[in-house]
């Protein structure tokens, strides 16, 4: 072996980061238990009369889990930069990019995937009928890997920065809108007995367009923030 | 094809290479090559400009004019990352993970020479019995050893080494040194840079002087 293809170098990418996850288990937990948090404060504040719940159980889990994945931006390439990773895998024999898109899919594992795990049991919480149940995984399983991937680019352009905190959140927050309106709006238009496919179409056009060039705009925008 | 060419181009060579940062110029220009076998010793006062030459040579800073050529041929960034590896002031270590952990994930990133093994190459650099021991237990020169030891897995030919003497005891010292000269045997180059405090590698040097703009 000489120089590493494109599936070994994002096989050996991936095995780090699940094993840095694994390493650092409670902070991995994270995303899910904010999460949850914000799930139990609604649940409490609406006085727990299952109706009003489960009128505005779908906007509140995608909330949930919108925030919890804007809380766990900051790090996905912060930590990469400070100790001089990012510095090697633009020194690398593959495509920045490539690494990128392998980076963010590794941090939809760490983060999205769990949260759509939890989101029948959360759901059960907010009284969310069952019949909805499919139509909010399906605008879930569409729209965290686009935020995973919209914030990617967001985490890219501030990685230069010391402390970008609330700046990640501002610049990330318009990108996320339009998720957020199509995601939840595809359970409301179920919950009214209309078709909801049309908005989980535009979600999946949006989750292609952004497979292909986040991870460009992410690379471009960390060789910036490197320079 | 009637075009003059050298018949071995220098494995790297810069032409006119200058580096402006906020408008003030950091070196340059700066007209060099190094050819395979050939040790190049940088050296220059603290801010003068070492860390930003090798930066610009290994593409992570845009050089403001100047070209530089591979084995003859325009840097590309593919073409760069086959002959270029590079030892910054950052060891691009995870604490979390043990030595072996971080060296076999660096080979997959980013190539392994036949026929060596991180194993050996640990032992190479001293750090045989560590090889569980996570990165945040080693010390700044038992880091900067891992990261020698990356160096030496590293199939580039080009190295690229950024005060590789830095936090390292005399015998550490005395490793980089033979390191460097086995390395060029076996065909490749290296460009050192140094502010002049430490030996130099016993091998075919030629020195770069920078100095500090007023």
């Amino acid at each position: 072996m000489s120089t590493p293809t494109l599936l070994q170098a994002a096989k050996a990418l991936l095995a780090r980061d699940l094993r840095l996850l694994w390493r650092r288990r409670g902070d991995a937990l994270q995303p899910a238990l904010f999460a949850l948090l914000v799930v139990l404060l609604f649940a409490l504040a609406l006085g727990g009369e299952p109706r009003a719940l489960a009128s505005v159980a779908p906007a509140v889990l995608w909330v949930a889990v919108l925030l919890a994945g804007l809380l766990s931006l900051d790090t996905l390439f912060r930590g990469d930069a400070e100790d001089g990773s990012l510095e090697q895998w633009i020194l690398a024999p593959v495509p920045l990019a490539w690494l990128v898109a392998v980076r963010v899919f590794s941090h939809w594992l760490a983060t999205g995937m769990p949260l759509i795990l939890a989101v029948p049991l959360l759901g059960e919480l907010l009284y969310l009928p069952h019949a909805q149940l499919p139509v909010l995984l399906a605008s879930l399983a569409l729209g965290t890997p686009l935020l995973s991937l919209l914030g990617a680019v967001v985490a890219a352009l501030t990685v230069g920065m010391r402390r970008s905190g609330i700046l990640v959140a501002m610049l990330a927050l318009p990108l996320f809108v339009p998720v957020l309106i199509f995601g939840a709006g595809s359970v409301a238009r179920s919950a009214q007995g209309q078709d909801p496919v049309g908005a989980l179409l535009l979600l999946a056009a949006g989750l292609v367009l952004a497979l292909v060039l986040a991870p460009l705009a992410a690379a471009a925008a960390i060789r910036i923030a490197l320079n | 094809m009637s075009a003059e060419t050298d018949p071995s181009p220098p494995l790297l060579a810069a032409r006119a290479l200058t580096f402006t940062r906020n408008d003030a110029p950091v070196f340059g220009p700066l007209d060099f090559a190094v050819a395979a076998g050939e040790a190049l010793l940088v050296q220059g006062d603290n801010g003068a400009g070492k860390t930003s030459l090798l930066r610009v040579l290994a593409g992570l800073l845009h050089a403001d004019s100047g070209e530089i050529q591979f084995d003859g041929k325009r840097a590309r960034p593919d073409l760069r990352a086959r002959v270029i590896a590079y030892l910054g002031h950052l060891p691009a270590l995870k604490a979390d993970l043990g030595t072996l952990e971080n060296l076999h994930f660096l080979c997959g990133l980013q190539g392994r020479r036949v026929r060596q093994l991180p194993g050996n190459a640990l032992a190479v650099v001293g750090l045989a019995g560590y090889e569980d021991t996570l990165a945040r237990h080693l010390s700044a020169g038992q880091k900067k050893r891992l990261s020698l030891a990356r160096l030496w897995l590293a199939p580039a030919p080009l190295w690229l080494l950024d005060e590789p003497y830095a936090n390292l005891d005399l015998e550490g010292i005395n490793l980089v040194n033979r390191m460097i000269s086995a390395h060029l045997r076996d065909g490749g180059a290296a460009l050192v840079t140094t502010h002049g405090a430490y030996a130099a590698p016993p091998v075919q040097t030629r020195m770069l002087l920078l100095e500090r703009r007023a």
